[in-house]
């Protein structure tokens, strides 16, 4: 299943996984940080009383 | 129905909330595609081995790089003409996507062109223009968070999304107003002339972009979303410290 990348699969396999890596951190980052502050949010809506 | 409509928060965060997992969806299945296409199905170049392989990462990452500054370009206008909050914090969210694009594609090219030119690093016209638009983008990046007043920070990014921009356009054209680098002129635009990119590398490339170009627009929805919240939290924050 595997290609046979040769003499460059050291080159072809980082390039792969640094953007792997690179687009899985910004994802889960940005969803990290939608969950937090969407919790914080109704959590301050919920002390004052106040809807969005 | 106008698009200003969509300048009102709650108006957009109902709409964006709709169509996200739509395009996020889109994203997921189009980039699995595309770099499984890519990485397992495509043969080797004559001359350039199974590197090919990279132009799968590299020529999206890239696009979406420049592009972003354009998306950039038009909320940011659209802040100092019309002054819609929305509009700032859709440029403000789509920052660090196109920064992380932009290091995925210097990340890339280094990889790619140490087996082909024999160096990591060249200060050739392109590569050295997109290494200053990723410092571009770290300085916008910076700036917003640097400026207190929300507005005022705005304003300010805006003034500097519009160096930003000018410089992106040099980056994309940078190959043809200085023709004496490493890197070569755009290669997904030769189809059509006498060297195209043969439909074997075009197709799952083609499924590629539209993955990067989907996942910029799900991501830049989503942080977006997030800003919206937190410019509404500080507002119930800066309330209750008020009343307190």
């Amino acid at each position: 299943m595997m290609p046979d990348l040769g003499k460059y699969a050291v080159t072809v396999l980082s390039s792969y996984g640094v953007t792997l890596v690179l687009l899985a951190g910004l994802v889960a980052l940005s969803w990290a940080r939608h969950q937090r502050v969407r919790r914080a949010l109704q959590q301050a809506e919920a002390r004052t009383g106040r809807e969005g | 129905m106008s698009i200003w409509e969509y300048a009102n928060p709650k108006k957009f965060i109902a709409t964006a909330q709709r169509v996200l997992p739509w395009v996020a969806t889109g994203a997921a299945v189009a980039l699995i595609m595309g770099l499984i296409w890519g990485f397992f199905f495509t043969p080797d170049d004559y001359k350039q081995g199974s590197t090919v392989k990279i132009i799968f990462l590299h020529v999206p990452a890239a696009m979406m790089a420049i592009n972003a500054w354009v998306m950039m370009l038009v909320t940011s206008l659209v802040w100092l003409v019309r002054r819609h909050h929305v509009s700032a914090l859709a440029a403000r969210a789509a920052a660090p996507v196109g920064m992380t694009f932009t290091l995925i594609a210097l990340a890339t090219g280094a990889f790619w062109g140490q087996p082909m030119w024999g160096t990591w690093w060249e200060w050739d016209p392109r590569l050295t223009s997109f290494l200053i638009l990723f410092l571009f983008y770290l300085g916008y990046v910076a700036l917003w968070e640097a400026v207190e007043n929300p507005d005022t920070a705005a304003d300010l990014t805006a003034v500097l999304c519009m160096v930003g921009s000018v410089f992106a356009v040099l980056s994309r054209y940078a190959v043809k107003f200085w023709n004496q680098g490493l890197h070569q002129d755009s290669t997904i635009l030769k189809v059509g002339e006498k060297d195209p990119l043969d439909p074997a590398y075009y197709w799952p490339l083609a499924v590629c972009i539209a993955g990067f170009i989907l996942l910029f627009v799900a991501l830049v929805l989503l942080r977006t979303i997030t800003e919206i919240r937190l410019r509404r939290l500080a507002v119930i924050e800066a309330r209750e410290r008020l009343g307190s």
